[in-house]
């Protein structure tokens, strides 16, 4: 529990640290960005779905993979197809 | 050995997590970081999927196949103007995964006594509280982030929606979640009953998950449609932090790590926001502030017996080509009048003429951080054209002409002196600085704020009423015939 606490605060600074720095002009790939990252919930979906074997944890979590998945994948797209328009001038 | 092997490669995509999101400090590497994300992602997958004993693969590729596919759908078909509906949705699926995923682990832990009832010791209160936190957050999450997907989509009225005793139902509620979470707690462990239905662990987590959920909804409704670019990135922290609740749930790091990233990030926007309305986040919060219509003064004189001078797009159109030095400022009606392409066009021409060009754009202009940056990158205006309030404020002194599209408190100088004004002490643009300012407008009513504007009442200031892409259109016309 403590170690979990410390990776959290941890990560929480550099967090800070490294996203202050972002532009206001990418706020929004950040934000649909780091939105996907969050979607690492299906890693923790997986495996409470899938190493039981319980029904119940299975039907629950496959719920849950469905959804992280569609957060991960559409928002990996999605902040793709933004960040290829923002183009120097030529 | 093989729990080695899976922590090494969570802390892989953590790592590759970081370096992504410090590529998105420049749009040079931006989509590069993105990517590099991407990669982390799916390096944590993989991961879990064939290193992990996985009991059930065919279900949950099935389960990663059909999610994919809808994600991907989605990310292709949305439009630039409809992202922040897009991104309160994608929130709202982050924060139901975590509740289901603590849900699912209420499963697991009962199958696994119903197996070996002495397991069941290894579980204690911190335990309940993670799990209680994970499904109350995620709830909030879910249910809060599709109320702001509705307002912001059109679908729910933009306006704040309260009730009498709307605060009183928020405490009870919040009771209630507290409540159940004590009743975990006290219940851990507690497998008395044999049925899935009748035990007190399920019943704790059904509560806490319907409290989370009317509370998200409480949450939202009294926020006004001005305000949700700061709740959007209000819950994009709370989807970072159900994530990290549940990688505190099931002791996993790569969860907890981008979890804490997602949360601070989110907590910056919402900051940013904050600060760039003048406001509060508890103000916010409470509601009450903005909505989708506001009535006003029409015509070319307002109440006050001040006149507004009112321009051609001929005119407009020398004003623009004799002058050294444009600063367009675009707001959100420029976005819904479609007039993009067609000011990018007339930046373009006006360049072509040796006019410096620039865009000043405000932190709130669009409906969520950034948003306006991504319309007019999709128009494809460089981004390097593209300013920050604070970079550009100094410039407007030495600036001919600045033109305001489409946006209208951003630019309030009574921001700035007027302590009646609701949005006194509101960061704005200084395009009242400039030597001349034009607005364009379809009429004269009040933005967002629902307050008259006194910029369009100076000496100085030129009104160009219209559809702002038909006069930019005909505004660049002019311009090239010069």
């Amino acid at each position: 529990m403590l170690t979990n606490l410390i990776v959290f605060i941890l990560a929480s600074i550099i967090g800070s640290e490294v996203i202050s720095k972002v532009p206001a002009t990418l706020h929004t790939p950040l934000m649909s960005g780091s939105n996907a990252v969050s979607g690492i919930t299906i890693v923790g979906a997986l495996v409470v779905a899938g190493m039981v074997g319980d029904k119940w944890a299975m039907y629950i979590g496959m719920g849950a993979v469905i959804v992280a998945t569609i957060n991960v994948v559409g928002g990996f797209l999605v902040t793709d197809r933004m960040l290829q328009m923002f183009k120097k001038k030529a | 050995m093989k729990q080695n092997i899976i922590d090494i490669a969570y802390l892989i995509s953590a790592i590759m997590f970081i370096y992504g999101l410090k590529r998105l400090q420049s749009p040079a590497t931006a989509r590069k970081g993105n990517q590099l994300a991407a990669l982390g992602m799916f390096v944590a997958i993989v991961a879990t999927l064939f290193i992990q004993e996985i009991v059930t693969p065919v279900q949950m590729i099935i389960g990663v196949v059909i999610g994919a596919g809808v994600g991907a759908v989605l990310a292709r078909r949305v439009e630039m103007t409809g992202m922040p509906e897009l991104v309160a949705a994608f929130n709202g699926f982050g924060g139901i995964a975590s509740a289901l995923v603590a849900g699912a682990e209420i499963a697991k832990v009962l199958s696994e006594f119903r197996h070996d009832p002495s397991l069941v010791s290894h579980l204690g209160g911190v335990d309940a509280v993670t799990i209680s936190l994970s499904i109350l957050i995620g709830m909030v999450t879910f249910t809060g982030s599709f109320v702001a997907f509705g307002k912001l989509s059109g679908k729910v009225s933009g306006n704040p929606i309260s009730f009498p005793g709307m605060r009183v139902f928020t405490v009870l509620f919040m009771a209630g979640a507290i409540a159940s979470i004590v009743w975990m707690v006290l219940h851990m462990g507690d497998f008395g009953a044999a049925g899935l239905w009748l035990n007190p662990m399920v019943e704790a987590g059904i509560a806490i998950g319907f409290a989370g959920a009317v509370l998200g909804i409480l949450l939202v409704i009294p926020i006004g449609g001005a305000d949700m670019p700061v709740v959007v990135a209000l819950l994009n922290s709370y989807s970072g932090l159900a994530a990290a609740a549940t990688g505190f749930v099931l002791n996993n790091t790569a969860l907890i790590v981008s979890g804490a990233l997602v949360g601070a990030s989110g907590l910056i926007l919402t900051n940013i926001m904050c600060e760039a309305m003048n406001r509060s986040l508890f103000n916010v919060l409470i509601g009450g502030f903005g909505g989708d219509s506001g009535g006003g003064p029409s015509g070319a004189t307002s109440t006050e017996g001040l006149t507004v001078n009112s321009t051609t797009s001929d005119d407009v159109a020398i004003l623009l080509s004799y002058a050294n030095k444009v600063i367009f400022v675009p707001g959100y009606g420029m976005a819904v009048a479609q007039a993009q392409h067609a000011v990018r066009e007339l930046a373009e021409e006006l360049a072509k003429k040796d006019v410096e060009v620039k865009f000043a754009v405000h932190p709130v202009a669009g409906r969520m951080p950034g948003h306006m940056n991504v319309l007019l990158a999709e128009a494809n205006v460089p981004y390097d054209q593209l300013f920050e309030m604070d970079e550009i404020n100094g410039e407007f002194e030495t600036t001919d002409v600045a033109v305001v599209i489409g946006a209208n408190d951003v630019v309030n100088p009574a921001a700035r002196h007027d302590k009646s004004s609701p949005i006194y002490g509101m960061p704005i643009l200084n395009v009242d600085h400039a030597a001349t300012s034009i607005v364009l407008k379809r009429s004269m009513r009040p933005g967002y704020a629902g307050i008259d504007n006194e910029l369009f009442y100076n000496s100085n200031n030129q009104m160009l009423f219209g559809d702002a892409k038909d006069s930019i259109s005909a505004v660049t016309n002019e311009v090239k015939a010069l």
